[in-house]
């Protein structure tokens, strides 16, 4: 390795070649302050347009100051990061940022959780010395994502997510000069575009430009209207992430601390959706082994590989974009809605009481959970299963707003029958988890035997695109996993294209899976943050007695009672979906 | 009808008429009458020779006899001595400093044109979608002499040792850029052509494609050779529909002739071009956008390095050349480094093409040696300022450059002395102003410009240049301060040292360098709230002189917004808040009672 | 057009067209003729240069007067567009500039029937590379 030899501010160090200022500077504890930069390590997913100028530093010898972040050391080179010339740079184009930015901070959903804000305060900026017109913009509201582009600062973190990370390719900046904006094309609204609404951008906007539909005074309402039922159910990834909010260490499991707000609240009844996810394994994994076994047989019209359809961005990814392949995901509904099918009919029953006056509300890591939740399909004479889909975020903020000290809070168990879950259910919170759960349940069921170790590694880690082999006893059993929405595009051309083999594929449309939804708390970069969140979940996994979804006693139960069987007619009506081609739906205004 | 045998050819341009060269026509004219040889010689104005210094000038044909410096006390001898007797008036031949040899014939006195042309050597000379005319001009031999007898070696070699220098504004060694492009490793390579003039005003490298596409065609090919490229591509805005329509003939005929395509004269090497049309975008200039333009995203920079000589086009090694810089490689390759190295100056080879614009009698192109001074542009080729008007500033460099002022007017003009005197050479727009032009307006009028040509990329370019045109427009309507031009230096200072590109490197540069040459304007647009020149509307006030004033009512009744009170037959008074500045009460007024304050 | 592939070829056809523009700008032959060139780049054109092409092949048609008239790129006299110059067998080419149709009618008359010359000449003031 070639190794350089630099000095940034009177210090001497050697770093490798190929390093930037940025990282050679935090070498030796010099944090230079970025703005529009974005790197998440792990996921080699990198923001850098060197747009923002924040990071500029001076080099000796040349004539402009350079940027940190994508200046690379060169052997010699003197750096002064916080010269007078450097900070006054900083502080005036800093000042020019904010004098094109609102200032209604105090009202603002990003307040407290602002990148530029945070920045603005570091910068020690008192006043803004340069001031004039701001640039305006129309306001644009969807089932899911709300963009008050008036607060983008171009920082283009949303552009790199959408095109680069998950090739959906609704955001990219448009006009010029002062009036330049991150937008769809013809700055169209989001729900005329191809959006999928896997909330990525909003996921990385370091400003209010880019934020979830808030549902959480419709829930405040709907707690306090005495005619109704609300139930609540929790998606895995929230109860690895919730914490964050509380100032807890990434990775720290609040299932209980979860549980015992949600019913201090006021819900009802308090339910998980890891149970719903159990019953997704069952109607996914029967769907699996008939493909399997028809194509195994001979019939050369069975479509494999199965896709698996729990991820709703991913589902509104492939109804835009590969419609002609929209008949191999799997047609089991996602967990939140065979959640809500089942709340609204089978638990309602028990209830004795109407669809309308139950009220489901969902927490989910996730934004495009917002928009499932509001589609025609998933209504019943327009009464939809599920309510209200809330995100991580509005939940810790909605339990700030009703003076819970959640960090105090005595750990609570969830209700029953809809509360109950094994580890399958709970993996389902990164990628590969779904396709693992399947795998713990259709081994059992093809083979007719005992799994020894329900863990399979093959199918777990942080790569892009992963596929791996697991012996059905005898029977090679080919598994395809992709998280982000630009690998699955990958993974589902080599399938259009008959170049992938596989028997079963596992898609998530967010990098690590629904830890790193578009609706968790804020990473900010800092992908250590994810996999102490993919850890938690293994951990949850590991800490249940029950650690397949066909021996969750609460299926068998249901199926008993109710359903009959996976896959069966009832099943069929009330878990199972169809998917549309929306190739054609995106109109130009 | 007379059928004439000589003819008196006596300058007209505003130089000449300076020295009263209408005098010098007239007595010729009467003389020629007096002694009856009005239907063998004609006496006629022509427009400027472009040697103003030395006028009044006298041509006379057919043996192209050059009088210099000729006074109207002259003509008598003129018609006595060469006209009847046939002998040259000796004492008004011109002298060549170099030799001091009078000059008998001015078609041997060449060297005292100011200006050259390389580049344009072949502009309103052959008919461009003739490929014949261009061959027979010596096209194309530039590029059978390096297939044939040159390795692209020996041909990087020669373009480094001739000096040449990107015409794009930049100034980098072109020889070197096509020595890194060839070091680059790389299965495809590419050779493009930077054809998105932008420049307010410039409108050179449009000219050179009109006028002679094949030299640019050439060029490219030739660089092609020496990079090891095989395709070339010409980025061109869509509004030059002429340029692009003549280029296309012109690789239609370069394609049919074979000196595009497989296997050129039979060398083996192959080459070829295509165009892509840019929207026109000012910032498509700079060499990363233009690239990714091409590629079909955002016309916008990013930051080099890399530089597109290792990953441009597609990610492959680009290099990217101006129009004028390719027009001159051709002559370089048939007339030698060593030619091309004697024009110009030490560190600035060749000429440079410029499109002269303003308050200047002879708008053009031209084309001039490195080395020339702003005062031999602007008085002798250009003519002089506009009705004889005082000259104030030129600026050159276009959005990008800065004012050079009346101390400068002796500089040679190069890459490094424009860059020392607060410019730049840009891709050649020269733009004149004269006493009337507002500084401050200059500078606002560029920023303007940049304003909206922005991509918007980066911070400082973006709203710093917005910022910066809000504070000119204050200080224009008198509402500025003295905080406001600090706080202008700073964020001038600033967009310039943070900037991504070089759009917003360099857009300050109008109002440095306005700052720094007119800074009294500035003050009396502050303190005073004055425009010196006039031009700041905001500004003006107008009055009406009491004494002068006979109460006619005309002012009155012609003002749009009833500003004007008075009765007839008494003094007349304008309301300065109501007053919007229009000028028609001056304009009404027989008695030039309204003025300006 | 058949391929050059050599630079012989490409020297013989230089040669054979040089020789043809010579004989038509330079030759006092009797079958001279008298060459227009119209600046028709698009400053030109936008003042009028493409009306002034035409006038000038229409007319010098119907006046029988055997000339070539060709186009050509911009001559950089800008400020008197349209500008043409014209080359009388055996006379120096002369460009005239703010030529309108009563210009080109004079020129005809004047300059290219009886060698008078008429108001707007532009002197040239550069040097081609030839010279240098």
């Amino acid at each position: 390795m070639e190794m350089i030899n630099l000095t940034i501010d009177n210090k001497k160090i050697q770093v490798e070649k190929g390093t930037s200022l940025l990282d050679a500077a935090k070498t030796v504890g010099i944090n230079i302050p970025t703005l529009c930069y974005l790197h998440l390590h792990d996921l080699d997913i990198t923001n850098k347009p060197a747009g923002c100028r924040i990071c500029v530093v001076e080099v000796k010898g040349r004539r402009n100051l350079a940027p940190a972040c994508v200046t690379e050391c060169t052997e010699g080179m003197e750096v002064n990061t916080h010269n007078i010339r450097v900070l006054n740079a900083r502080k005036t184009v800093m000042e020019l940022i904010l004098s094109d930015h609102p200032t209604d901070c105090l009202v603002c959903a990003k307040s407290g959780n602002c990148e530029l804000q945070s920045l603005a305060h570091e910068l020690g900026i008192r006043k803004l010395h340069y001031q004039g017109e701001q640039s305006h913009y129309r306001e644009d509201t969807s089932p899911a994502i709300i963009r008050d582009v008036d607060k983008c600062i171009m920082c283009r973190r949303c552009e790199m997510m959408c095109n680069d990370v998950q090739t959906v390719g609704v955001l990219s900046a448009v006009n010029r000069g002062f009036m330049s904006v991150v937008a769809p094309a013809f700055e169209m609204n989001l729900d005329h575009s191809v959006c999928t609404y896997c909330g990525q951008c909003v996921a990385v906007c370091p400003t209010g430009a880019l934020t979830e539909v808030d549902h959480t005074n419709s829930v405040i309402r709907a707690l306090a209207d005495p005619s109704k039922t609300v139930i609540v159910q929790t998606a895995p990834a929230v109860r690895a992430a919730l914490g964050e909010e509380f100032g807890m260490e990434p990775g720290t499991l609040v299932t209980g601390k979860l549980v015992a707000a949600l019913r201090r609240l006021g819900f009802d009844y308090v339910f998980d959706t890891d149970f719903a996810a159990d019953l997704t394994i069952m109607e996914e994994g029967t769907e699996l082994l008939d493909r399997l076994n028809r194509h195994l047989s001979g019939d050369k019209d069975v479509k494999l590989p199965i896709l698996t359809s729990c991820c709703p961005g991913w589902v509104n990814f492939f109804e835009h974009q590969f419609p002609e392949m929209r008949d191999i995901p799997s047609t089991a509904r996602s967990p939140q809605q065979m959640f809500g099918s089942i709340a609204k009919t089978y638990f309602a029953d028990k209830l004795g009481i109407k669809r309308e006056n139950m009220v489901v509300v969902s927490i989910m890591p996730c934004l495009a959970k917002k928009y499932e939740c509001a589609r025609d399909e998933f209504k019943v004479d327009g009464n939809p299963d599920v309510d209200f889909a809330v995100s991580t975020r509005e939940l810790a903020n909605l339990i700030k707003q009703s003076n819970i000290d959640f960090n105090s809070l005595d750990d609570d168990d969830f209700d029953r029958p809809l509360g109950e879950s094994t580890g399958a259910g709970v993996i389902f919170g990164v990628t590969g988890g779904v396709i693992e759960a399947a795998t713990r349940t259709a081994y059992e069921v093809f083979t007719g035997k005992k799994l020894e170790k329900v863990e399979f590694q093959q199918l777990r880690g942080m790569e892009w695109v992963r596929s791996a082999t697991v012996d059905f006893d005898g029977l090679p059993i080919k598994i395809g996993i992709a998280h982000g929405l630009g690998n699955a595009r990958k993974l589902l051309e080599d399938v259009r294209d008959g170049k992938a083999d596989f028997h079963a594929i596992e898609i998530m449309a967010c990098p690590g899976g629904c830890i790193g939804g578009g609706g968790q708390p804020l990473h900010h970069g800092d992908s250590s943050i994810l996999k102490a969140r993919t850890a938690a979940i293994y951990r949850e996994d590991e800490s249940k007695v029950i650690r397949k979804s066909h021996e969750n006693p609460f299926i068998i139960q249901l199926y008993e009672e109710f359903l009959g069987k996976p896959c069966s007619h009832k099943s069929h009506q009330l878990l199972h979906t169809h998917y549309f081609d929306k190739s054609k739906a995106v109109e130009i205004e | 009808m007379a059928t004439f045998k000589m003819h008196l050819l006596v300058c007209g341009g505003t130089g000449c008429r300076a020295s009263e060269s209408e005098n010098l026509f007239h007595n010729l004219r009467t003389g020629i009458i007096q002694k009856g040889l009005e239907n063998d010689v004609q006496v006629l104005t022509t427009g400027c020779f472009g040697f103003c210094e030395k006028g009044p000038i006298v041509k006379v044909l057919p043996d192209n006899t050059f009088y210099t410096m000729v006074k109207p006390e002259d003509a008598g001898e003129i018609i006595e001595e060469h006209i009847i007797k046939g002998r040259k008036v000796q004492r008004l031949l011109y002298v060549n400093p170099l030799t001091s040899e009078k000059v008998e014939d001015s078609k041997h006195m060449g060297f005292y044109r100011k200006q050259l042309r390389i580049a344009l050597r072949n502009c309103g000379f052959i008919d461009p979608e003739n490929i014949d005319e261009y061959i027979a001009r010596d096209g194309y031999a530039a590029l059978g002499t390096c297939l044939t007898e040159m390795t692209p070696e020996q041909v990087i070699e020669l373009m480094k040792k001739s000096g040449l220098r990107g015409r794009g504004g930049g100034g980098f060694p072109t020889g070197l850029k096509w020595e890194i492009t060839r070091a680059s490793k790389a299965d495809q390579k590419y050779v493009v052509c930077n054809a998105d003039e932008g420049d307010p005003g410039a409108f050179m490298d449009r000219s050179i494609l009109e006028g002679d596409p094949h030299s640019v065609i050439e060029a490219m090919a030739i660089c092609g050779y020496c990079i090891e490229a095989t395709k070339g591509l010409v980025y061109i805005r869509a509004e030059y529909p002429l340029a692009i329509e003549r280029l296309k003939i012109a690789i239609k005929q370069a394609r049919e002739y074979g000196l595009l395509g497989k296997d050129i004269l039979g060398t083996g090497f192959d080459f070829d071009i295509e165009l892509r049309y840019g929207a026109g975008a000012f910032v498509c200039g700079e060499e990363t956008a233009l690239i990714h333009s091409m590629e079909g995203f955002r016309g916008e920079p990013t930051v080099k390095p890399p530089f597109p000589s290792v990953s441009g086009y597609n990610g492959k090694p680009t290099n990217v050349n101006n129009v004028e810089t390719f027009a001159n490689v051709p002559v370089i390759i048939n007339r030698g480094a060593e030619w091309f190295a004697s024009i110009g100056t030490e560190k600035s080879k060749g000429t440079k093409v410029f499109a002269l614009a303003g308050k200047i009698n002879n708008v053009g192109l031209i084309e001039v040696p490195m080395g020339i001074t702003l005062r031999e542009v602007i008085y002798e080729i250009g003519g002089g300022i506009k009705e004889g008007k005082k000259f104030k500033a030129v600026q050159t460099g276009g959005p990008s450059g800065g004012c050079l002022t009346e101390k400068h007017l002796d500089t040679p003009i190069d890459y490094d002395n424009l860059i020392a005197a607060g410019s730049m050479m840009g891709s050649g727009g020269m733009i004149v102003m004269d006493e009337d032009d507002c500084m401050v307006s200059i500078a606002k009028f560029y920023l303007d410009f940049t304003v909206e040509e922005s991509c918007g990329k980066c911070a400082p370019c973006r709203i710093g240049n917005k910022r910066l045109n809000e504070i000119l427009e204050k200080i224009c309507k008198g509402e500025g301060s003295m905080e406001d031009i600090a706080l202008l230096r700073n964020l001038s200072n600033v967009v310039k040292d943070t900037s991504l590109c070089g759009l917003g490197q360099t857009s300050p540069n109008p109002v440095l360098s306005t700052l720094d040459n007119f800074y009294d304007e500035y003050l009396a647009h502050v303190n005073e709230r004055k425009c010196p020149s006039g031009q700041c509307k905001a500004l003006l006030q107008y009055w009406i002189e009491p004494e002068n004033c006979v109460g006619c009512t005309a002012c009155a009744r012609n003002c749009p917004v009833n500003a004007i009170a008075g009765e007839r037959k008494g003094v007349h008074i304008i309301d300065q808040a109501t007053c919007i500045k229009c000028g028609a009460c001056m304009e009404k007024c027989k008695f030039n009672a309204v003025f300006i304050k | 057009m058949t391929k050059i592939k050599s630079l012989n070829d490409l020297r013989a056809i230089k040669a054979s067209v040089e020789a043809k523009m010579n004989l038509r700008e330079r030759s006092d032959a009797p079958e001279k003729l008298v060459q227009v060139k119209v600046a028709m780049a698009t400053c030109g054109i936008a003042s009028g240069a493409k009306a002034i092409m035409d006038f000038m092949v229409n007319e010098l048609d119907k006046r029988q007067i055997p000339a070539v008239v060709s186009q050509t790129g911009c001559m950089g006299y800008c400020f008197a567009e349209p500008t043409i110059e014209v080359t009388v067998p055996g006379k120096e080419p002369i460009v005239f500039g703010y030529v309108n149709e009563k210009k080109a009618d004079q020129i005809i008359e004047k300059y290219i029937k009886n060698g008078e010359l008429v108001e707007g000449i532009i002197p040239v003031n550069y040097e081609s590379i030839e010279s240098k």
